[in-house]
Protein backbone atom coordinates (compact mmCIF):
# COMPACT_ATOMS: atom_id res chain seq x y z
CA UNK A 1 0.00 0.00 0.00
CA UNK A 2 1.21 3.42 -0.79
CA UNK A 3 0.46 5.79 1.75
CA UNK A 4 -0.27 9.25 1.19
CA UNK A 5 0.58 11.99 2.05
CA UNK A 6 -1.55 15.23 2.45
CA UNK A 7 -0.91 18.94 1.93
CA UNK A 8 -3.56 21.54 2.87
CA UNK A 9 -2.66 25.34 2.23
CA UNK A 10 -4.26 28.43 2.71
CA UNK A 11 -7.69 26.78 3.22
CA UNK A 12 -10.18 29.63 4.34
CA UNK A 13 -14.04 28.72 4.35
CA UNK A 14 -17.02 30.38 5.38
CA UNK A 15 -20.42 28.46 5.63
CA UNK A 16 -23.82 29.59 3.53
CA UNK A 17 -25.26 32.53 5.90
CA UNK A 18 -22.57 32.99 7.93
CA UNK A 19 -19.99 36.06 8.10
CA UNK A 20 -17.27 34.61 10.12
CA UNK A 21 -14.93 32.33 8.60
CA UNK A 22 -14.69 28.76 9.92
CA UNK A 23 -11.72 28.59 8.67
CA UNK A 24 -9.30 30.80 8.08
CA UNK A 25 -5.89 30.08 6.14
CA UNK A 26 -5.31 26.73 7.32
CA UNK A 27 -2.56 25.06 5.99
CA UNK A 28 -1.08 21.60 7.07
CA UNK A 29 1.20 19.03 5.72
CA UNK A 30 1.60 15.70 6.88
CA UNK A 31 4.27 12.86 5.76
CA UNK A 32 2.98 9.32 4.33
CA UNK A 33 2.31 7.28 7.60
CA UNK A 34 2.36 10.19 10.26
CA UNK A 35 -0.31 9.86 12.91
CA UNK A 36 -1.16 13.51 13.70
CA UNK A 37 -3.18 14.68 16.54
CA UNK A 38 -5.46 17.75 15.55
CA UNK A 39 -6.02 19.54 18.93
CA UNK A 40 -8.20 23.04 19.91
CA UNK A 41 -11.17 24.43 21.46
CA UNK A 42 -14.92 23.97 20.31
CA UNK A 43 -15.56 25.97 17.20
CA UNK A 44 -12.19 26.29 16.31
CA UNK A 45 -12.73 24.53 12.75
CA UNK A 46 -11.70 21.04 13.29
CA UNK A 47 -14.91 19.35 11.97
CA UNK A 48 -14.98 21.93 8.92
CA UNK A 49 -11.60 20.80 8.18
CA UNK A 50 -12.32 16.98 8.49
CA UNK A 51 -15.04 17.71 6.01
CA UNK A 52 -13.29 19.26 3.56
CA UNK A 53 -10.64 15.84 3.06
CA UNK A 54 -13.67 14.02 1.80
CA UNK A 55 -14.90 16.80 -0.94
CA UNK A 56 -18.00 17.40 1.04
CA UNK A 57 -18.15 21.29 1.40
CA UNK A 58 -16.98 22.82 -2.03
CA UNK A 59 -13.19 24.70 -1.72
CA UNK A 60 -13.99 28.21 -1.83
CA UNK A 61 -10.48 29.41 -0.99
CA UNK A 62 -6.75 27.38 -0.92
CA UNK A 63 -5.78 24.31 -2.45
CA UNK A 64 -6.19 20.67 -0.70
CA UNK A 65 -3.88 17.68 -2.24
CA UNK A 66 -4.05 14.17 -1.40
CA UNK A 67 -1.12 12.21 -3.01
CA UNK A 68 -0.79 13.19 -6.45
CA UNK A 69 -4.66 14.10 -6.61
CA UNK A 70 -5.40 17.58 -6.43
CA UNK A 71 -8.89 18.29 -5.18
CA UNK A 72 -11.34 18.76 -7.62
CA UNK A 73 -14.72 17.51 -8.82
CA UNK A 74 -13.21 15.02 -11.39
CA UNK A 75 -10.87 13.08 -8.13
CA UNK A 76 -13.77 13.57 -5.60
CA UNK A 77 -14.33 9.58 -6.14
CA UNK A 78 -11.00 8.34 -6.26
CA UNK A 79 -10.01 10.81 -2.65
CA UNK A 80 -12.91 9.78 -1.25
CA UNK A 81 -12.07 6.08 -1.65
CA UNK A 82 -8.78 7.41 -0.78
CA UNK A 83 -9.40 9.05 2.87
CA UNK A 84 -11.86 7.06 5.01
CA UNK A 85 -13.49 9.67 7.03
CA UNK A 86 -14.96 8.19 10.85
CA UNK A 87 -17.48 11.48 12.11
CA UNK A 88 -17.79 12.69 15.10
CA UNK A 89 -21.33 11.10 15.52
CA UNK A 90 -21.64 7.35 15.02
CA UNK A 91 -25.09 7.77 14.41
CA UNK A 92 -24.68 9.54 11.38
CA UNK A 93 -21.54 6.85 9.67
CA UNK A 94 -24.03 3.73 10.02
CA UNK A 95 -27.31 3.87 8.25
CA UNK A 96 -28.12 0.72 6.38
CA UNK A 97 -30.20 -1.88 8.58
CA UNK A 98 -27.47 -4.27 9.14
CA UNK A 99 -23.71 -4.34 10.10
CA UNK A 100 -22.97 -6.50 7.59
CA UNK A 101 -24.89 -4.12 4.97
CA UNK A 102 -23.27 -1.18 6.25
CA UNK A 103 -19.75 -2.46 5.85
CA UNK A 104 -19.96 -3.44 2.68
CA UNK A 105 -21.52 0.14 1.75
CA UNK A 106 -18.67 1.44 0.65
CA UNK A 107 -16.76 -1.54 -0.96
CA UNK A 108 -20.32 -2.17 -3.02
CA UNK A 109 -20.10 1.56 -4.71
CA UNK A 110 -16.98 1.12 -5.35
CA UNK A 111 -17.51 -2.03 -7.34
CA UNK A 112 -16.29 -4.85 -5.54
CA UNK A 113 -18.29 -7.46 -6.77
CA UNK A 114 -21.10 -9.52 -4.52
CA UNK A 115 -18.43 -12.30 -4.13
CA UNK A 116 -15.66 -11.01 -2.91
CA UNK A 117 -17.28 -8.55 -0.14
CA UNK A 118 -18.15 -10.94 2.26
CA UNK A 119 -14.41 -11.39 3.00
CA UNK A 120 -13.44 -7.90 3.41
CA UNK A 121 -16.38 -7.14 5.41
CA UNK A 122 -15.45 -10.05 7.79
CA UNK A 123 -11.52 -8.74 7.45
CA UNK A 124 -12.38 -4.82 8.83
CA UNK A 125 -14.78 -6.57 11.08
CA UNK A 126 -11.76 -8.78 12.28
CA UNK A 127 -9.61 -5.86 12.62
CA UNK A 128 -11.55 -3.66 15.09
CA UNK A 129 -12.74 -6.68 16.83
CA UNK A 130 -15.85 -6.50 15.97
CA UNK A 131 -16.83 -9.71 14.08
CA UNK A 132 -19.91 -10.84 16.54
CA UNK A 133 -21.42 -7.75 16.34
CA UNK A 134 -22.25 -8.59 12.39
CA UNK A 135 -25.21 -9.59 12.40
CA UNK A 136 -26.82 -6.56 14.68
CA UNK A 137 -28.53 -3.62 13.88
CA UNK A 138 -26.37 -0.56 13.61
CA UNK A 139 -29.20 1.41 15.71
CA UNK A 140 -28.93 -1.27 19.09
CA UNK A 141 -25.56 -1.10 19.53
CA UNK A 142 -23.60 0.77 22.33
CA UNK A 143 -21.44 3.68 22.02
CA UNK A 144 -18.37 1.98 21.80
CA UNK A 145 -19.84 -0.73 19.30
CA UNK A 146 -20.84 1.99 16.84
CA UNK A 147 -17.77 3.49 17.03
CA UNK A 148 -15.78 0.33 16.08
CA UNK A 149 -17.85 -0.91 13.03
CA UNK A 150 -17.99 2.93 12.01
CA UNK A 151 -14.35 2.38 11.79
CA UNK A 152 -14.89 -0.91 10.00
CA UNK A 153 -16.82 1.16 7.34
CA UNK A 154 -14.14 2.72 6.17
CA UNK A 155 -10.99 0.37 6.36
CA UNK A 156 -13.53 -1.16 4.01
CA UNK A 157 -12.88 0.68 1.54
CA UNK A 158 -9.00 0.30 1.95
CA UNK A 159 -8.18 3.73 2.48
CA UNK A 160 -4.78 5.30 2.22
CA UNK A 161 -5.69 7.34 5.07
CA UNK A 162 -7.92 7.74 7.91
CA UNK A 163 -9.43 11.08 9.62
CA UNK A 164 -11.40 10.34 12.78
CA UNK A 165 -13.15 13.20 14.31
CA UNK A 166 -13.44 12.58 18.26
CA UNK A 167 -13.02 9.03 18.56
CA UNK A 168 -12.77 8.78 22.05
CA UNK A 169 -16.00 10.18 22.65
CA UNK A 170 -18.48 7.69 24.42
CA UNK A 171 -15.85 5.78 25.29
CA UNK A 172 -15.07 3.84 28.54
CA UNK A 173 -11.52 3.65 29.26
CA UNK A 174 -11.14 0.32 28.61
CA UNK A 175 -13.10 0.41 25.10
CA UNK A 176 -10.40 3.59 24.98
CA UNK A 177 -7.44 1.67 25.36
CA UNK A 178 -8.71 -0.85 22.77
CA UNK A 179 -9.11 1.83 20.48
CA UNK A 180 -5.60 3.78 20.66
CA UNK A 181 -4.30 -0.06 20.30
CA UNK A 182 -6.34 -0.48 17.51
CA UNK A 183 -5.22 2.52 15.52
CA UNK A 184 -1.31 2.15 16.24
CA UNK A 185 -1.75 -1.10 14.80
CA UNK A 186 -3.00 -0.13 11.16
CA UNK A 187 -0.38 1.03 8.70
CA UNK A 188 -2.77 4.23 7.35
CA UNK A 189 -1.33 7.49 7.66
CA UNK A 190 -3.84 9.05 10.05
CA UNK A 191 -5.26 12.42 11.60
CA UNK A 192 -7.10 12.31 14.56
CA UNK A 193 -9.26 15.07 16.20
CA UNK A 194 -9.51 14.74 20.13
CA UNK A 195 -9.98 16.98 22.68
CA UNK A 196 -8.08 13.97 25.12
CA UNK A 197 -5.00 15.42 25.31
CA UNK A 198 -3.39 11.97 27.35
CA UNK A 199 -4.62 10.49 24.29
CA UNK A 200 -2.52 12.25 21.34
CA UNK A 201 0.31 12.25 23.44
CA UNK A 202 -0.20 8.54 23.89
CA UNK A 203 -1.08 7.44 20.10
CA UNK A 204 0.10 10.51 18.11
CA UNK A 205 3.95 11.50 17.90
CA UNK A 206 3.71 15.22 16.10
CA UNK A 207 0.13 17.46 17.45
CA UNK A 208 -0.73 20.52 15.57
CA UNK A 209 -3.30 22.98 17.59
CA UNK A 210 -6.17 24.58 15.83
CA UNK A 211 -7.68 27.89 16.46
CA UNK A 212 -10.05 30.32 14.96
CA UNK A 213 -9.82 28.16 11.77
CA UNK A 214 -5.91 28.01 11.35
CA UNK A 215 -3.13 25.92 12.84
CA UNK A 216 -1.45 27.82 15.68
CA UNK A 217 1.09 25.45 16.93
CA UNK A 218 2.86 22.38 15.40
CA UNK A 219 5.11 20.27 17.06
CA UNK A 220 6.13 17.18 18.80
CA UNK A 221 2.96 15.95 21.03
CA UNK A 222 5.27 15.64 24.07
CA UNK A 223 6.32 19.61 23.70
CA UNK A 224 2.64 20.97 22.54
CA UNK A 225 1.13 19.67 26.07
CA UNK A 226 4.49 20.61 27.68
CA UNK A 227 3.52 24.49 26.64
CA UNK A 228 1.06 25.37 29.22
CA UNK A 229 0.69 29.08 28.18
CA UNK A 230 -0.26 28.03 24.77
CA UNK A 231 -2.36 25.21 26.27
CA UNK A 232 -4.22 28.03 28.19
CA UNK A 233 -4.37 30.56 25.14
CA UNK A 234 -6.48 27.65 23.43
CA UNK A 235 -8.80 26.63 26.11
CA UNK A 236 -7.00 22.87 26.10
CA UNK A 237 -6.53 21.54 29.51
CA UNK A 238 -4.49 18.58 30.79
CA UNK A 239 -6.39 15.72 33.29
CA UNK A 240 -6.10 16.93 36.74
CA UNK A 241 -2.41 15.30 37.74
CA UNK A 242 -1.68 14.43 34.44
CA UNK A 243 2.25 15.10 33.68
CA UNK A 244 3.11 14.66 30.36
CA UNK A 245 6.99 14.34 30.43
CA UNK A 246 6.53 11.75 33.05
CA UNK A 247 4.45 9.43 30.43
CA UNK B 1 -31.90 -12.62 14.65
CA UNK B 2 -32.93 -11.48 11.64
CA UNK B 3 -30.79 -8.89 9.98
CA UNK B 4 -32.90 -6.23 9.42
CA UNK B 5 -36.21 -6.85 11.22
CA UNK B 6 -37.68 -4.70 13.01
CA UNK B 7 -34.39 -2.61 12.37
CA UNK B 8 -35.00 1.75 12.33
CA UNK B 9 -34.37 2.26 8.36
CA UNK B 10 -36.71 -0.79 7.54
CA UNK B 11 -39.75 -0.57 9.91
CA UNK B 12 -42.44 -2.30 7.30
CA UNK B 13 -40.17 -4.94 6.11
CA UNK B 14 -41.20 -8.53 8.09
CA UNK B 15 -37.71 -10.69 6.96
CA UNK B 16 -38.90 -14.34 5.70
CA UNK B 17 -38.15 -16.69 3.29
CA UNK B 18 -41.39 -17.35 1.10
CA UNK B 19 -41.78 -17.31 -2.52
CA UNK B 20 -43.25 -13.69 -2.34
CA UNK B 21 -39.78 -12.34 -0.26
CA UNK B 22 -37.74 -13.99 -2.59
CA UNK B 23 -39.39 -12.51 -5.68
CA UNK B 24 -36.96 -9.62 -7.32
CA UNK B 25 -37.98 -6.46 -6.49
CA UNK B 26 -38.68 -5.47 -9.79
CA UNK B 27 -41.15 -7.78 -10.16
CA UNK B 28 -42.48 -7.06 -7.37
CA UNK B 29 -43.11 -3.96 -7.89
CA UNK B 30 -44.73 -4.47 -11.48
CA UNK B 31 -46.98 -7.15 -10.06
CA UNK B 32 -48.05 -4.79 -7.67
CA UNK B 33 -49.26 -2.22 -10.25
CA UNK B 34 -50.78 -4.64 -12.34
CA UNK B 35 -52.75 -6.08 -9.66
CA UNK B 36 -53.90 -2.76 -8.58
CA UNK B 37 -54.37 -0.88 -11.77
CA UNK B 38 -56.61 -3.78 -12.58
CA UNK B 39 -58.60 -3.58 -9.67
CA UNK B 40 -58.91 -0.09 -10.12
CA UNK B 41 -59.98 0.38 -13.55
CA UNK B 42 -63.19 -2.05 -12.78
CA UNK B 43 -66.60 -0.77 -13.28
CA UNK B 44 -67.77 -0.31 -9.02
CA UNK B 45 -70.94 -2.52 -10.17
CA UNK B 46 -68.81 -5.65 -11.24
CA UNK B 47 -68.91 -7.01 -7.84
CA UNK B 48 -67.27 -10.65 -8.55
CA UNK B 49 -63.87 -8.73 -9.79
CA UNK B 50 -63.69 -7.19 -6.27
CA UNK B 51 -64.41 -10.57 -4.61
CA UNK B 52 -61.72 -12.46 -6.84
CA UNK B 53 -59.09 -9.25 -5.99
CA UNK B 54 -59.51 -9.83 -2.37
CA UNK B 55 -59.41 -13.81 -2.56
CA UNK B 56 -56.24 -12.93 -4.25
CA UNK B 57 -54.52 -10.29 -2.05
CA UNK B 58 -55.81 -12.59 1.39
CA UNK B 59 -53.98 -15.57 -0.52
CA UNK B 60 -50.66 -13.17 -0.99
CA UNK B 61 -50.97 -12.14 2.43
CA UNK B 62 -51.32 -16.01 3.80
CA UNK B 63 -48.57 -17.15 1.48
CA UNK B 64 -46.50 -14.00 2.63
CA UNK B 65 -47.08 -14.87 6.05
CA UNK B 66 -47.94 -12.16 6.97
CA UNK B 67 -49.61 -11.98 10.30
CA UNK B 68 -53.88 -11.09 10.31
CA UNK B 69 -53.16 -8.76 13.15
CA UNK B 70 -50.32 -6.92 11.21
CA UNK B 71 -52.15 -6.38 7.82
CA UNK B 72 -55.71 -4.94 9.99
CA UNK B 73 -52.96 -2.38 11.83
CA UNK B 74 -51.78 -1.50 8.33
CA UNK B 75 -54.86 -0.86 6.57
CA UNK B 76 -55.40 1.77 9.42
CA UNK B 77 -53.93 3.84 6.77
CA UNK B 78 -57.20 3.99 4.35
CA UNK B 79 -59.44 4.70 7.44
CA UNK B 80 -59.65 8.17 6.43
CA UNK B 81 -60.73 7.23 3.10
CA UNK B 82 -63.54 4.35 4.74
CA UNK B 83 -65.21 7.47 6.76
CA UNK B 84 -65.55 9.46 3.76
CA UNK B 85 -67.26 6.25 1.55
CA UNK B 86 -69.74 5.73 4.70
CA UNK B 87 -70.61 9.28 4.54
CA UNK B 88 -71.64 9.36 0.92
CA UNK B 89 -75.10 7.82 0.77
CA UNK B 90 -76.27 9.60 3.54
CA UNK B 91 -75.20 12.96 1.28
CA UNK B 92 -75.91 11.41 -2.17
CA UNK B 93 -78.65 12.50 -4.39
CA UNK B 94 -81.16 10.26 -6.83
CA UNK B 95 -82.63 6.92 -6.20
CA UNK B 96 -83.06 5.82 -2.59
CA UNK B 97 -83.20 2.91 -1.30
CA UNK B 98 -84.23 1.78 2.13
CA UNK B 99 -81.62 0.06 4.70
CA UNK B 100 -82.67 -0.37 8.12
CA UNK B 101 -85.35 1.96 7.47
CA UNK B 102 -83.13 4.26 6.49
CA UNK B 103 -83.46 6.20 3.12
CA UNK B 104 -80.47 6.11 1.14
CA UNK B 105 -78.60 7.24 -1.79
CA UNK B 106 -78.35 3.96 -4.60
CA UNK B 107 -75.50 6.02 -6.49
CA UNK B 108 -73.93 6.80 -2.83
CA UNK B 109 -74.14 3.40 -1.59
CA UNK B 110 -72.11 2.21 -4.74
CA UNK B 111 -70.00 4.58 -4.45
CA UNK B 112 -69.33 4.08 -1.11
CA UNK B 113 -68.56 0.29 -2.15
CA UNK B 114 -66.15 1.09 -4.80
CA UNK B 115 -64.21 3.57 -2.77
CA UNK B 116 -64.08 1.12 0.24
CA UNK B 117 -63.45 -1.86 -1.79
CA UNK B 118 -60.51 -0.42 -4.24
CA UNK B 119 -58.82 1.75 -0.71
CA UNK B 120 -59.29 -1.54 0.71
CA UNK B 121 -57.51 -3.75 -1.81
CA UNK B 122 -54.78 -1.39 -3.10
CA UNK B 123 -53.99 -1.33 0.15
CA UNK B 124 -53.44 -4.30 1.03
CA UNK B 125 -51.38 -5.28 -1.88
CA UNK B 126 -49.10 -1.95 -1.13
CA UNK B 127 -49.00 -3.88 2.65
CA UNK B 128 -47.84 -7.00 0.90
CA UNK B 129 -45.35 -5.41 -0.95
CA UNK B 130 -43.90 -3.18 1.87
CA UNK B 131 -43.77 -6.45 4.42
CA UNK B 132 -41.57 -8.64 2.01
CA UNK B 133 -39.45 -6.13 0.36
CA UNK B 134 -36.78 -4.38 2.58
CA UNK B 135 -36.46 -0.46 1.74
CA UNK B 136 -32.84 -0.84 -0.01
CA UNK B 137 -34.43 -3.61 -2.09
CA UNK B 138 -37.55 -1.50 -3.49
CA UNK B 139 -35.03 1.30 -3.97
CA UNK B 140 -32.83 -1.18 -6.45
CA UNK B 141 -35.91 -2.72 -7.75
CA UNK B 142 -37.17 1.18 -8.67
CA UNK B 143 -33.70 1.87 -10.32
CA UNK B 144 -33.86 -1.73 -12.45
CA UNK B 145 -36.77 -0.48 -14.08
CA UNK B 146 -35.15 2.50 -15.05
CA UNK B 147 -36.54 4.67 -13.00
CA UNK B 148 -34.59 8.37 -12.74
CA UNK B 149 -31.89 8.40 -10.46
CA UNK B 150 -33.30 11.82 -9.15
CA UNK B 151 -36.75 10.28 -8.36
CA UNK B 152 -35.02 7.25 -6.65
CA UNK B 153 -32.85 9.38 -4.43
CA UNK B 154 -35.76 11.70 -3.39
CA UNK B 155 -38.04 8.81 -2.42
CA UNK B 156 -34.68 7.59 -0.23
CA UNK B 157 -34.37 10.82 1.47
CA UNK B 158 -38.46 11.10 2.27
CA UNK B 159 -37.90 7.48 3.44
CA UNK B 160 -34.82 8.65 6.05
CA UNK B 161 -36.15 11.94 6.93
CA UNK B 162 -39.62 10.44 7.80
CA UNK B 163 -37.78 7.65 9.84
CA UNK B 164 -35.46 9.94 11.33
CA UNK B 165 -38.54 12.15 12.47
CA UNK B 166 -39.94 9.25 14.19
CA UNK B 167 -36.73 8.54 15.87
CA UNK B 168 -36.35 11.72 16.98
CA UNK B 169 -40.32 12.08 18.11
CA UNK B 170 -39.69 8.57 20.29
CA UNK B 171 -36.22 10.42 22.05
CA UNK B 172 -38.00 14.12 22.59
CA UNK B 173 -41.15 12.23 24.17
CA UNK B 174 -38.59 10.07 26.35
CA UNK B 175 -36.78 13.56 27.18
CA UNK B 176 -40.68 14.72 28.22
CA UNK B 177 -41.38 11.41 29.88
CA UNK B 178 -38.25 11.90 32.30
CA UNK B 179 -38.90 15.65 33.28
CA UNK B 180 -42.56 13.95 34.50
CA UNK B 181 -44.57 15.10 31.57
CA UNK B 182 -46.54 11.77 30.12
CA UNK B 183 -48.13 11.94 27.22
CA UNK B 184 -50.29 9.28 26.64
CA UNK B 185 -51.58 10.29 23.11
CA UNK B 186 -49.57 12.30 20.57
CA UNK B 187 -51.76 14.99 20.36
CA UNK B 188 -51.86 15.13 24.13
CA UNK B 189 -48.68 16.15 23.85
CA UNK B 190 -48.82 19.85 23.23
CA UNK B 191 -44.87 20.91 23.77
CA UNK B 192 -44.02 18.17 21.27
CA UNK B 193 -46.27 19.91 18.57
CA UNK B 194 -44.81 23.63 19.60
CA UNK B 195 -41.52 21.93 18.92
CA UNK B 196 -42.60 20.34 15.70
CA UNK B 197 -40.32 22.93 13.63
CA UNK B 198 -37.71 22.70 15.62
CA UNK B 199 -37.94 18.85 15.26
CA UNK B 200 -38.14 18.95 11.69
CA UNK B 201 -34.67 21.11 11.21
CA UNK B 202 -32.68 18.70 13.74
CA UNK B 203 -34.31 15.79 11.21
CA UNK B 204 -33.08 17.35 8.33
CA UNK B 205 -29.93 18.15 9.58
CA UNK B 206 -29.15 14.47 10.62
CA UNK B 207 -30.48 13.58 7.66
CA UNK B 208 -27.84 15.84 5.68
CA UNK B 209 -24.59 14.61 7.45
CA UNK B 210 -25.72 11.06 7.42
CA UNK B 211 -26.33 12.34 3.59
CA UNK B 212 -22.96 13.17 3.86
CA UNK B 213 -21.51 10.36 5.24
CA UNK B 214 -23.08 8.10 2.16
CA UNK B 215 -21.43 10.81 -0.53
CA UNK B 216 -17.85 9.56 1.76
CA UNK B 217 -18.20 6.06 1.18
CA UNK B 218 -19.16 6.45 -2.57
CA UNK B 219 -22.83 7.00 -2.59
CA UNK B 220 -23.66 8.46 -5.93
CA UNK B 221 -27.64 8.31 -5.54
CA UNK B 222 -28.29 4.66 -6.30
CA UNK B 223 -28.28 1.79 -3.73
CA UNK B 224 -25.47 -0.34 -4.52
CA UNK B 225 -27.19 -3.99 -4.71
CA UNK B 226 -26.56 -5.07 -1.47
CA UNK B 227 -29.53 -6.81 -0.22
CA UNK B 228 -31.34 -8.50 -3.32
CA UNK B 229 -30.18 -11.61 -4.61
CA UNK B 230 -29.84 -11.31 -8.29
CA UNK B 231 -32.54 -13.45 -9.65
CA UNK B 232 -32.80 -15.02 -13.14
CA UNK B 233 -35.44 -13.85 -15.79
CA UNK B 234 -38.05 -16.18 -15.30
CA UNK B 235 -39.33 -14.65 -12.70
CA UNK B 236 -41.45 -12.55 -14.47
CA UNK B 237 -44.04 -14.67 -14.51
CA UNK B 238 -45.05 -13.43 -11.31
CA UNK B 239 -46.06 -10.40 -12.43
CA UNK B 240 -48.35 -12.30 -14.81
CA UNK B 241 -50.02 -14.47 -12.40
CA UNK B 242 -50.38 -11.96 -9.76
CA UNK B 243 -52.66 -9.24 -11.65
CA UNK B 244 -53.90 -12.90 -13.87
CA UNK B 245 -57.50 -14.00 -11.95
CA UNK B 246 -58.69 -10.06 -11.77
CA UNK B 247 -57.98 -9.79 -15.39
CA UNK B 248 -59.51 -12.65 -16.50
CA UNK B 249 -62.77 -11.99 -14.56
CA UNK B 250 -62.84 -7.94 -15.73
CA UNK B 251 -62.44 -9.50 -19.63
CA UNK B 252 -64.99 -12.60 -19.18
CA UNK B 253 -67.28 -10.06 -17.80
CA UNK B 254 -67.11 -7.95 -21.27
CA UNK B 255 -67.79 -11.23 -23.64
N1 LIG C 1 -23.53 23.70 9.47
C1 LIG C 1 -23.02 24.85 9.92
N2 LIG C 1 -23.57 26.03 9.58
C2 LIG C 1 -23.08 27.18 10.03
N3 LIG C 1 -22.00 27.29 10.81
C3 LIG C 1 -21.40 26.15 11.20
C4 LIG C 1 -21.87 24.87 10.77
N4 LIG C 1 -21.08 23.92 11.31
C5 LIG C 1 -20.15 24.59 12.03
N5 LIG C 1 -20.32 25.93 11.97
C6 LIG C 1 -19.50 26.96 12.63
O1 LIG C 1 -18.18 26.85 12.14
C7 LIG C 1 -17.24 27.01 13.18
C8 LIG C 1 -16.34 25.77 13.24
O2 LIG C 1 -17.12 24.65 13.62
P1 LIG C 1 -16.55 23.17 13.67
O3 LIG C 1 -17.72 22.27 13.81
O4 LIG C 1 -15.65 22.96 12.52
O5 LIG C 1 -15.72 23.23 15.04
P2 LIG C 1 -14.98 22.05 15.81
O6 LIG C 1 -13.57 22.51 15.98
O7 LIG C 1 -15.21 20.76 15.16
O8 LIG C 1 -15.72 22.08 17.23
P3 LIG C 1 -16.01 20.89 18.25
O9 LIG C 1 -14.75 20.68 19.04
O10 LIG C 1 -17.10 21.45 19.14
O11 LIG C 1 -16.45 19.71 17.47
C9 LIG C 1 -18.04 27.24 14.45
O12 LIG C 1 -18.06 28.60 14.69
C10 LIG C 1 -19.42 26.73 14.12
O13 LIG C 1 -20.38 27.45 14.81
MG1 LIG D 1 -16.12 19.00 15.71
Amino acid sequence: MSCAPLSVDGLCFTYPGEHHRALDGFGLQVVAGERVAVLGPNGSGKTTFVMHLNGLHQLQQGAITIGDLEMCDDNLAEIRRRVGAVFQDADDQLFMPSVRADVAFGPANLGVPKGDRDAIVERALTQVGAMDLIDRTPHHLSGGEKRRVAIATVLAMDPHMLVLDEPTSGLDPFGRRELADLLVSLPQTQLVVTHDLPFALQICPRSVVVSGGRVVADGPTSEVLADTALLEANRLELPYGFDPSRV
Amino acid sequence: MGGGHGSSVDRLHIAGNTVIHRLAPQVKIVATFAFVISVAIAPRQRVEVFAVALVCVLAFIAVARIPVRVWLARCAVILPFMTMAVLVPFVGGGEQTEVLGVSLSTDGLWAAFNIAAKALIGASASIVLAATTPVTGLLEGFARLRVPRVLISIVAFMIRYLDLLVAQLGRMRTAMVARAHDPRWLWQAKPIASSAGALFVRSYERGERVHQAMLARGYTGVMPDLVEQSRPRSDWWAAIIVPAPVVAVLVLGLL
